[in-house]
């Protein structure tokens, strides 16, 4: 029996997904181990406490909240320093946390901090006797790794969207706490957060992502592509590197070996060839459609369902056809 | 600045890839390695800086077997100034253990700025650069896509998931390179000439305990794709009712 730790990412004072996703993997292995307690930590600005109900859902027996006036933005030194305290207090098996930006910067200065050993990305996880056996994509999503992780606390980040929130519900008890380092003593100071306008629904968490290549020919046509994802309600645009290369999208949207990795359920590249760096990094889609003139196109071996011909004559009337679905309920 | 780069030796992830007899590493037969994709980035980051902020010192580190001081000269090559070899029979998977022997190595040495790549493309870690800054106790920014440095001062800008943070640090730090930042130049024939008679040091690696470790690998299962539903506008409606009664997606 062994007591687990989840931590609990929230932006602008919302409980991100990933954060469920954390509890639940420290709920599954804390089940697996016998059935200890889940302990959760969020930090950030006063008001956060209020969102900490929803935690229990997922399994989560205790949350610690730590408000401070200065954590309305990330702060490493901060976060790191307190998340390595309340670890280092509570002797857990194992610490989730979210593979997301926060939580890449995150993750490995806990690990070090304790001084125990970690997994990344990190899409499966089973407790195996002394170890953590760990699913994670290897060369650039080529290869899939069993990884074998030993040691207490086992220090593990989560790929986004690979294991999804399951509920458990549990009476949650929550408690407050301070930061483990004064955030005016921090060195490190993110002085700005902007929002990209474009970025609605992040690649990450979007279930469904409408991705576009060159056969756009424009920056402009990109419409057809955002229309499409608009249709769907629920689907994040991406792009490929030569699209974000000439800087018809933000580097952010591209989707491939040396940009974001993705695995969404519905995955539409409209006019996208299919190049192995693009390909690297959203074959591991549940479903693709290819949309595309060209019928030789690579896309079309990996893609579950292609249409061939004139994306501009096609994107739109598939576009029509979602909404209507969409209207239909 | 007195700069140092670690850099990582990968297989182009161009290539096919077969798992080796063993189930738990790649068959190496075949495959061509260089250097990770963003530890080029952190290369010419370090280069355009000493060149635009006057004259300075860009040592490159790597760890592993021999044939690590390839990539070394290809870094020297490109303009780096001196190589660092930390000797390992091969680079463990455990990321912590790598930080450890990095860290060992960069301590005291007074370099201004220690840049990583964001992530190696061959494991997909992405850890051993905030794990090198925390062991050594320097301030650190991941994944930075922009950067200034002014007064002893840095500015950087790393993307968030629809996001982006400006994020200031004091000087000595470490940091991960995002791509976008600098395209890595290549070498010039005068830059590999020039390499040959730069110094690599060799020194064994003070690898870390290592408590991760790959069990198995294996290649995803091949997709069965490559089903054409039709061609033009007319295919849509056939596309749209597979994907709500076959695939259930919609």
């Amino acid at each position: 029996m062994a007591d687990t730790f989840a931590f609990v990412e929230a932006r602008g004072g919302a409980i991100r997904k990933v954060a469920f996703e954390a509890i639940t993997a420290a709920r599954r292995v804390a089940d697996a181990s016998g059935g200890g307690e889940v302990h959760a930590l969020a930090i950030g600005a006063p008001g956060l406490r209020a969102e900490m109900e929803q935690l229990g859902r997922f399994g989560a027996d205790r949350v610690t909240v730590v408000e401070h006036a200065g954590l309305e933005r990330y702060s490493p030194e901060v976060f790191a320093a307190t998340a390595v305290a309340a670890i280092k207090a509570g002797g857990y098996r194992a610490a989730f946390f979210a593979a997301s930006a926060l939580g890449r910067d995150l993750t490995p200065r806990v690990a070090a901090g304790l001084g125990v050993g970690m997994a990344s990305d990190v899409t499966a996880v089973d407790l195996s006797g002394d170890a953590l056996l760990l699913k994670h994509p290897v060369y650039t999503g080529k290869a899939i790794a069993t990884l074998r992780l030993v040691g207490s606390p086992a220090v593990v980040s989560l790929r986004p969207g690979a294991m999804a929130a399951s509920e458990a519900p549990r009476a949650v008890r929550i408690e407050t706490a301070v930061p483990a380092l004064d955030p005016g003593a921090a060195h490190v100071v993110v002085t700005a957060t902007e929002v990209s306008a474009a970025a609605k629904l992040d690649l990450g968490e979007a279930p469904v992502i409408v991705s576009g290549g060159r056969g756009l020919r424009a920056a402009e046509n990109f419409k057809l592509v955002e229309d499409l994802a608009d249709a769907f309600g629920n689907a994040a645009v991406g792009a490929t590197r030569a699209v974000t290369d000439d800087g018809w999208r933000p580097s952010a949207d591209q989707i491939g070996q040396t940009g974001r990795l993705v695995s969404p359920t519905l995955y539409v590249a409209v006019g996208i060839s299919g190049a192995v760096q693009h390909l690297a990094g959203m074959r591991t889609s549940k479903v693709i459609v290819a949309i595309n003139r060209d019928k030789d196109a690579p896309i079309f071996k990996l893609a579950d369902y292609g249409i061939v011909g004139d994306l501009f004559e096609i994107v739109p009337r598939l576009t029509d056809a979602i909404r209507k679905i969409r209207a239909e309920g | 600045m007195k700069i140092a780069v670690c850099l990582k030796r990968v297989p182009d992830t161009d290539m096919r890839f077969a798992v080796a007899a063993d189930g738990k590493s790649l068959d190496l037969s075949g495959l061509k390695f260089d250097m990770s994709d963003f530890d080029g980035y952190a290369v010419e980051v370090a280069l355009r800086l000493n060149e635009q902020q006057g004259p300075g010192e860009v040592t490159v580190v790597g760890l592993g077997p021999d044939a690590v001081q390839e990539t070394l000269r290809k870094a020297l090559s490109m303009g780096a100034d001196r190589g660092v070899h930390l000797a390992a029979a091969e680079v463990p998977f455990d990321g912590l253990a790598i930080a450890q022997a990095l860290a060992a190595e960069l301590a005291g040495q007074g370099y201004d700025l220690i840049l990583f790549g964001r992530v190696a493309t061959d494991t997909g870690n992405g850890m051993v650069g905030p794990m090198t800054a925390e062991l050594l106790q320097l301030p650190c920014v991941t994944a930075i896509s922009h950067l200034d440095i002014k007064d002893g001062r840095g500015t950087a800008h790393r993307e968030l998931e629809g996001a982006r943070e400006t994020v200031s640090f004091p000087l000595p730090a470490v940091l991960t390179i995002d791509e976008g930042i600098a395209r890595p130049r290549l070498p010039s024939l005068k830059g590999i000439m020039a390499a040959k008679k730069k110094p690599v040091e060799s020194r064994p690696a003070a690898l870390g305990p290592i408590r991760l470790t790959v069990d198995k690998l294996e290649l995803p299962p091949e997709r069965a794709g490559g089903r054409i539903v039709g061609e033009g506008p007319d295919a849509v409606p056939e596309l749209v009712r597979l994907l709500r009664e076959e695939a259930k997606v919609i």
